[in-house]
């Protein structure tokens, strides 16, 4: 990837991250991380993991990212006011150590990481499917499946979730129209 | 160097002709064939200086869908709603258009073609990994019509807007099923390679096409393109007697001209795809490298660039065959309720397809795998 598109991939990625935890909309918090999204998988692409990169773009930008958009529609999220309330002391220590963690993390890597110029040029199969699945199945293949276990776990926890929800409006349709009274404070009840 | 970038935009802009082109007449066939369907006459009308009707040609419409039809549109007022999010309102129709649009740079309309010494790839864009890229782009897809109804300001088009998105995200996963069976299938992402594997014949006499490897994929992939379109019978997020007109509720003039156009490239996409997997792409029956090979035993040679010229109108007549067949399902039923969309979607489709792709993977394990 030439140094420029690097540069200027970079630069969209910041914009897009502002955008994320800077602007007040929702909706436009949610586009600016699916810019970050796509920008990521354009990243990928051009360091040679070309796979990678279009998984990225398949599933958080297609499905993760329009999931966003909904919850924030169903749950009608308003739009951030502007009013600062100031967060409780509590959740301050938490966030700063949160940052000072993760920026010790990144001193980590970074001093661990080959210098720019040591970075050998890579294979012509890296990042191709094949190469992909070899390693997911043969060196990663506990993680893989196991991380796919949990993902189906979770799948069914949710629908377990959706199942007794939708058991309890069912209990409520089912109730006689007539006695009203009794029927709200069932309802009351189930709730 | 400069001949191959010369030979690349020729190819990108030969793809985004076609394309446009094509989108206009599945337009007038959607116009005329519903009027014959229908037992109407259908546009007939508009007409150039009287020009037609002085030297006594029959008028198909034609002249309304290609040139009055879009000269009202692109000159009507671009009513923007008051309180709407200005700049989502206007950007949403090309994120809607886009994706598509882009999705055919890997649409392979042929083999290769010699021209002197040079061999050039009637892929636009070959890429190793084109299925990939193919659900990449049909998920951005999402984006515009979602935003669209949201920016409008209006409730219809957010309701619009909302089922958009999930129709398209529910049937995204049966389409993915459907192109992963055909993947296994072939063993490759490449849909050049894909096209090159459907050549030859079975029995002497019956071309190697997807359709009879992968029958229930092919099912798959009509139904859940269908969806993807967003037209009848899966006309939800746009259901007049509903929504008004649901998501483009609020757009008028061009911007409504796009949304439409997106759905006409997007059944023009689904044709793409279909001819891709399951009808040899470029291959046209008996046709080799050399020139045509009939099952009797008679043969024809044939130089390279009629054989170009044969397989690029086989893909694309295939195609408008698709795109027609979709036409005339979408004439003829009557739009699901949003319930039996899901259950179709959910209970019918994401469970055959999960078992197609199981059988897949077993039969292509038991033949010795590639």
């Amino acid at each position: 990837m030439p140094q420029w598109l690097f540069a200027f991939l970079a630069a969209l990625a910041i914009i897009g991250a502002l955008g994320t935890i800077l602007q007040r909309n929702l909706i436009h918090c949610v586009l600016g991380f699916a810019l970050v999204l796509i920008d990521l998988g354009v990243l990928f692409m051009g360091l040679g993991a070309v796979t990678v990169g279009f998984l990225q773009i398949i599933v958080y930008v297609g499905a993760i990212m329009v999931l966003f958009l909904f919850v924030i529609w169903l749950l009608n999220v308003q739009a951030d006011t502007g009013v600062r309330g100031g967060a409780s002391l509590g959740l301050k220590l938490l966030g700063a150590i949160a940052a000072a963690a993760l920026a010790a993390e990144l001193f980590v890597i970074f001093s661990h990481a080959p210098k720019l110029r040591e970075v050998r040029t890579i294979a012509p199969s890296f990042g191709s499917v094949a190469t992909l699945a070899h390693v997911l199945f043969s060196r990663y293949l506990i993680a893989f499946e196991t991380t796919s276990l949990l993902l189906l776990a979770s799948i069914v926890g949710a629908v377990a979730l959706a199942r007794r929800l939708a058991g309890q409006s069912a209990a409520i349709a089912a109730l006689p129209p007539r006695s009203s009274a009794r029927a709200a404070e069932a309802r009351r009840e189930v709730a | 160097m400069t001949i191959e970038l010369v030979i690349g935009a020729i190819k990108a802009v030969v793809i985004v002709l076609l394309v446009l082109g094509l989108t206009t007449l599945m337009l007038w066939f959607e116009r005329k064939g519903s009027a014959l369907i229908q037992d109407r006459i259908g546009a007939n009308r508009a007409d150039v200086l009287g020009l037609g009707k002085r030297f006594g040609l029959p008028n198909f419409g034609v002249i309304n869908t290609v040139l009055a039809d879009p000269i009202k549109m692109f000159t009507k007022e671009d009513f923007v709603p008051d309180g709407a999010d200005r700049f989502l309102h206007g950007l949403a129709p090309f994120l809607a258009l886009f994706p598509i649009i882009i999705t055919f740079a890997v649409a392979p309309m042929g083999d290769i073609l010699r021209i002197g010494k040079y061999e050039i790839d009637l892929q636009p864009a070959n890429l190793d990994v084109a299925a990939l890229y193919v659900l990449a782009t049909i998920g951005i897809g999402v984006y515009g019509v979602a935003l669209g109804g949201w920016a409008s300001n209006n409730r219809w088009a957010l309701l619009g807007g909302i089922r958009a998105s999930a129709q398209m995200i529910s049937y995204e996963i049966a389409m993915s099923l459907a192109i992963i069976a055909v993947v296994v299938t072939y063993g490759t992402l490449d849909l050049q390679q894909m096209c090159r594997a459907q050549g030859g014949v079975w029995f002497g006499f019956l071309p190697r096409w997807g359709i009879l490897l992968q029958p229930v994929s092919f099912l798959l992939l009509l139904i859940s393109g269908m969806a993807e379109s967003k037209r009848v019978p899966f006309d939800l997020p746009e259901s007049e007697s509903e929504l008004v007109a649901g998501y483009f509720t609020e757009y008028s003039g061009g911007k409504q001209a796009v949304f439409m156009m997106t759905d006409f490239a997007e059944v023009l996409l689904v044709a793409v795809l279909i001819t891709v997997f399951f009808f040899g792409g470029w291959q046209a029956p008996w046709l080799y490298r050399d020139g045509f090979h009939f099952p009797g035993g008679a043969s024809w040679p044939l130089p390279n660039l009629a054989i170009a010229i044969l397989q690029f109108a086989a893909f694309w007549i295939k195609v408008i065959i698709f795109s027609c067949l979709q036409i005339l399902i979408r004439w003829t039923l009557p739009r699901l309720r949003y319930d039996q969309l899901m259950r179709l979607g959910w209970k019918g489709l994401v469970p055959l397809g999960l078992l197609n792709l199981v059988a897949t993977a077993f039969v292509v394990v038991a033949a010795g795998g590639k």
